[in-house]
């Protein structure tokens, strides 16, 4: 089914179809499909078909990309159009770095602008923003072992830090536990919660929850959205037990950094997209005052 | 200082996608502009400022995973099947010779 889509595309294709899927609600099996169809075969590669990348500014103060003289549009036929202009650079660079071929699995922000504006699932801001805080009750911060002692020093010294951040800053109490049940996440919290995500646009809350699926972690999403955290230490964080098992058995680089390096670029790109969804730019000039 | 650092890690990653044209394009105009602007600040602890050094983190974060994923994609992912000895080879151990010959092979 996969290829007779692919061969659609190429036949009446003045559209452009990335073909990553977001991590959406929409069941796994053809995300899974689409991965393994995307890491293993040359049909869901396409030839660089341009050669200057360049941005313009629309109607209604929005921003496009065009391809040589040709406007970019999303998979779902509709014009791409990104609300700033930083968003439209960040997009048009990854068209731009593409070489030979369109290698659609590296071009995140595209993927996810692509998320927000065709919104293939129909999804609402309050589905994302319950689904976000369903997630918080299979939170990884939240879910500590008990043995090794190693890991669980490890998580004791690395989480904690996190969850007192997290429960600081919100003033609200989430705590973790080691069985099987998981913590019992008080109505309040998810209340703080709720409102605090009521003030994220559509956009940003697209990238907010692509960010919460990557590093199967609300705790973490947030620390990271609140620049709490760097990317790179998110992702240690949320791969804390495997980098425990790294240091206990040794990497494999195509397995562990491969996997390290694909959830930096994404987590990256979900954070850049929230952080540039919500922007807003203003100069301020202090007069001094005697 | 952090931001030095930061700025010169996206300054490479630009180069090693563009070559030799990376002052021409786009992003690194929009990158040049947003360093310098935050630069200029009087107050000691600017917020703004410390909200775009980590923008300028994660894009930076961005652009190196890409590549590097990208890269390990090619070097690992990206051959289709290949034999049993080459796929030994790639974690360094080699099959095992009998010199007989196997038991079902004439």
């Amino acid at each position: 089914m996969l290829r007779n889509i692919c061969r659609y595309q190429r036949q009446f294709g003045q559209v452009i179809w990335p073909f990553s899927f977001p991590q959406g609600h929409h069941g796994p099996n053809l995300s899974t499909q689409l991965q393994k169809a995307k890491y293993s075969s040359a049909l869901t590669e396409r030839k660089k078909f341009y050669e200057n990348v360049s941005i313009s500014q629309g109607e209604g103060g929005v921003f496009e990309i065009n391809l040589d003289k040709r406007k970019l549009k999303t998979p779902g036929g509709k014009l791409f159009t990104v609300p700033n202009e930083a968003l439209a650079i960040a997009v048009a660079t990854e068209w731009d770095v593409q070489k030979d071929t369109l290698k659609f699995y590296t071009m995140h922000l595209t993927t996810l602008c692509n998320t927000a504006l065709d919104n293939p699932t129909q999804r609402t801001e309050e589905q994302i923003i319950s689904a976000a805080l369903k997630f918080l009750d299979t939170d990884t911060i939240c879910y500590r072992v008990e043995e090794p002692p190693g890991l669980v020093e490890l998580q004791r010294n690395e989480w904690d830090p996190v969850m007192n951040w997290i429960e600081q800053r919100y003033n609200v109490v989430i705590g973790s536990s080691s069985n099987i049940m998981g913590p019992q996440i008080p109505e309040e919290t998810k209340d703080t919660f709720r409102q605090h995500l009521n003030s994220y646009n559509f956009w940003a809350l697209t990238g907010l929850e692509y960010v919460i699926t990557q590093l199967k972690s609300l705790v973490l999403s947030f620390g990271l959205i609140d620049r709490h955290l760097s990317v790179e230490q998110a992702v240690l964080l949320s791969r804390l037990e495997e980098e425990f098992q790294i240091q206990h058995w040794g990497n494999v680089e195509s397995a562990h950094d491969y996997d390290m390096y694909e959830l930096r670029a994404r987590t990256a790109a979900g954070a850049m997209f929230v952080y540039l969804s919500s922007e807003s730019t203003a100069v301020k000039r202090k007069i001094l005052q005697d | 200082m952090a931001a030095i650092s930061v700025f010169r890690g996206i300054l490479k990653e630009i180069r090693i996608a563009k070559g030799s044209d990376y002052k021409q394009t786009l992003i690194y105009k929009y990158v040049l502009e947003q360093f310098r602007r935050n630069q200029v600040t009087g107050a000691q602890l600017c917020r703004a400022r410390k909200e775009a050094l980590h923008a300028a983190q994660t894009y930076g974060c961005l652009l190196s995973s890409t590549r590097l994923h990208l890269r390990l994609h090619q070097l690992y992912h990206a051959r289709g099947e290949c034999r049993t000895d080459q796929a030994a080879g790639l974690v360094g151990l080699r099959l095992p010779t009998q010199p007989g010959g196997k038991g079902w092979e004439t």
